[in-house]
């Protein structure tokens, strides 16, 4: 177990060069003046104020907040706004590269936790979707459904359509099958665990939160094919959070 | 009443899909097929760059720390944790621990009765948590050192895999993170664990104390 914690102590350590490099980006101040803070949060004490025309270096981002170094070696944390209030060059002002709206409508990619009831279980489920066009996506998810009784996995794949992707609050239908592995909790009952074919169909929502976030709800119906004489019929409902590329 | 809702809704999707794919034939994924100007205004077409910052809002490391698991002492656990800070309050957060639980006070009392095998004492548990940055500041060291630090609290849920049975898990706490450099964290953390178990006869919800510390590098 040490072994293995120091191993991921040293690729988290390699990582950090990487972040390092790079020549700092050089900018004017536009604005009257901006303002330096001692940290990158707004209670942080503004201890320093950078005048127009002056050249000042960005070094990091973190969050909305932006690191610079001044002419006379000052460092300190900007407001996104006021960073934006920069020029690289004369009549030239500085653009971030910041996913917004228009990069939603054209995401490609989705990778999300969801969290909910499955039955009278809590299911928890990670997912990755890709979008073929706007309005029609495939997913496959991976779940652990949590009961008294027995703890379950279960893959799925996923068509998702979304026929309004232009909605604040856009509706999806999704159609997919999957499997199910259901282990009963061993110290209730001895018995085997089976995997078993699933289908399901679901309707849900999607709506945009800022910089690469989406909110997700949904409701699913799940047929599960079990070997006894009926299927299953389960009711489902998540709701998570995704990011998207 | 399950299956009549599935043929209803299986209906609509059909629909749906049909729809969507009309709406398809209409609209194409990259807008780019525009027209030809009907005037050429003659101005070169000014390039906007978005120049590369780096980017600091996430976070890797490790920690390791106590764990109190109800009914079977305290032992050693260690963890890795990775956190994506949304903004500069919230930050999400995903965790994976594993500890090795001790004796309950009957298995120690009579010497010999055994209540898990030492393979079902491997208690482990992954959780996906959300964190708030509840009182953020800057910590002194001595008159020429200061470094920022947030308190924050933070909830969760996930799993936890313990003699044989994995269960449903909720985790809530508090956490003090000091930032030595830009790129490099100090962590303290304190959480509880709370899940439900029969392991002992009785079904109870038990209260799984942790005590941790640790690093994290931002990238």
């Amino acid at each position: 177990m040490r072994k293995r914690l120091l191993i991921w102590l040293l690729l988290a350590w390699s990582i950090v060069p990487l972040a390092q490099g790079g020549e700092p980006l050089r900018v004017e101040v536009g604005a009257p003046y901006i303002e330096l803070h001692t940290g990158p949060g707004r209670g942080y004490p503004i201890f320093y104020v950078a005048e127009r025309g002056e050249w000042i270096e960005i070094l990091l981002r973190k969050t909305d907040w932006f690191k610079v170094r001044t002419a006379r070696g000052k460092q300190g944390w900007v407001t996104r706004t006021q960073i934006g209030q920069t020029q690289l060059a004369a009549d030239q002002p500085l653009r971030l590269a910041d996913a917004d709206r228009d990069d939603y409508n054209r995401r490609r990619w989705e990778l999300g936790v969801l969290g909910g009831r499955f039955g009278g279980a809590n299911i928890i489920t990670a997912y990755g979707g890709y979008a073929f066009t706007r309005t029609l996506a495939t997913e496959l998810s991976l779940s652990q459904v949590l009961g008294t009784f027995s703890d379950s996995q279960m893959l799925n794949v996923n068509l998702v359509a979304q026929p309004f992707p232009e909605w604040r609050v856009s509706p999806f239908f999704a159609l997919g099958s999957g499997v199910i592995r259901t282990d009963p909790q061993v110290t209730l009952v001895q018995s085997q665990s089976r995997t078993d074919g699933t289908t399901h169909v679901g309707v849900g929502v999607r709506t945009y939160l800022a910089r690469r976030l989406l909110l997700r709800a949904e409701y699913n119906n799940y047929v599960i094919y079990q070997n006894r004489d009926s299927n299953q019929g389960i009711n489902e409902w998540k709701i998570g959070c995704t990011v998207f590329f | 009443m399950e299956n009549w809702l599935h043929g209803i809704l299986l209906k609509w999707l059909g629909v749906a899909l049909l729809a969507c794919m009309a709406l398809d034939s209409g609209l194409s994924f990259a807008a780019d097929d525009q027209d030809e100007p009907v005037i050429d205004p003659g101005i070169s077409r000014r390039t906007i760059t978005t120049p590369h910052i780096d980017s600091a809002d996430f976070e890797l490391g490790a920690y390791a720390g106590v764990l109190s698991v109800e009914d079977f002492g305290s032992s050693a656990v260690y963890g890795l944790r990775g956190a994506y800070h949304i903004t500069e309050d919230i930050f999400a957060e995903g965790a994976y621990g594993r500890s090795t639980v001790g004796k309950t006070s009957y298995e120690t009392l009579s010497g010999s009765a055994r209540v898990l095998t030492d393979a079902e004492r491997v208690y482990s548990y992954y959780n996906l948590s959300l964190g708030y940055n509840l009182l953020p500041g800057e910590a002194f060291v001595g008159s020429r050192h200061a470094f920022n630090s947030a308190l924050y609290v933070i909830a969760g849920v996930g799993s936890t895999k313990f003699a044989n049975t994995s269960r449903f898990t909720v985790n809530f706490g508090a956490g003090y993170r000091l930032l030595a450099t830009d790129w490099l964290a100090l962590h303290a953390d304190v959480r509880d664990h709370v899940f439900s178990t029969d392991l002992l006869g009785t079904s109870k919800t038990t209260h799984n104390l942790e005590f941790t510390g640790g690093m994290t590098v931002f990238f």
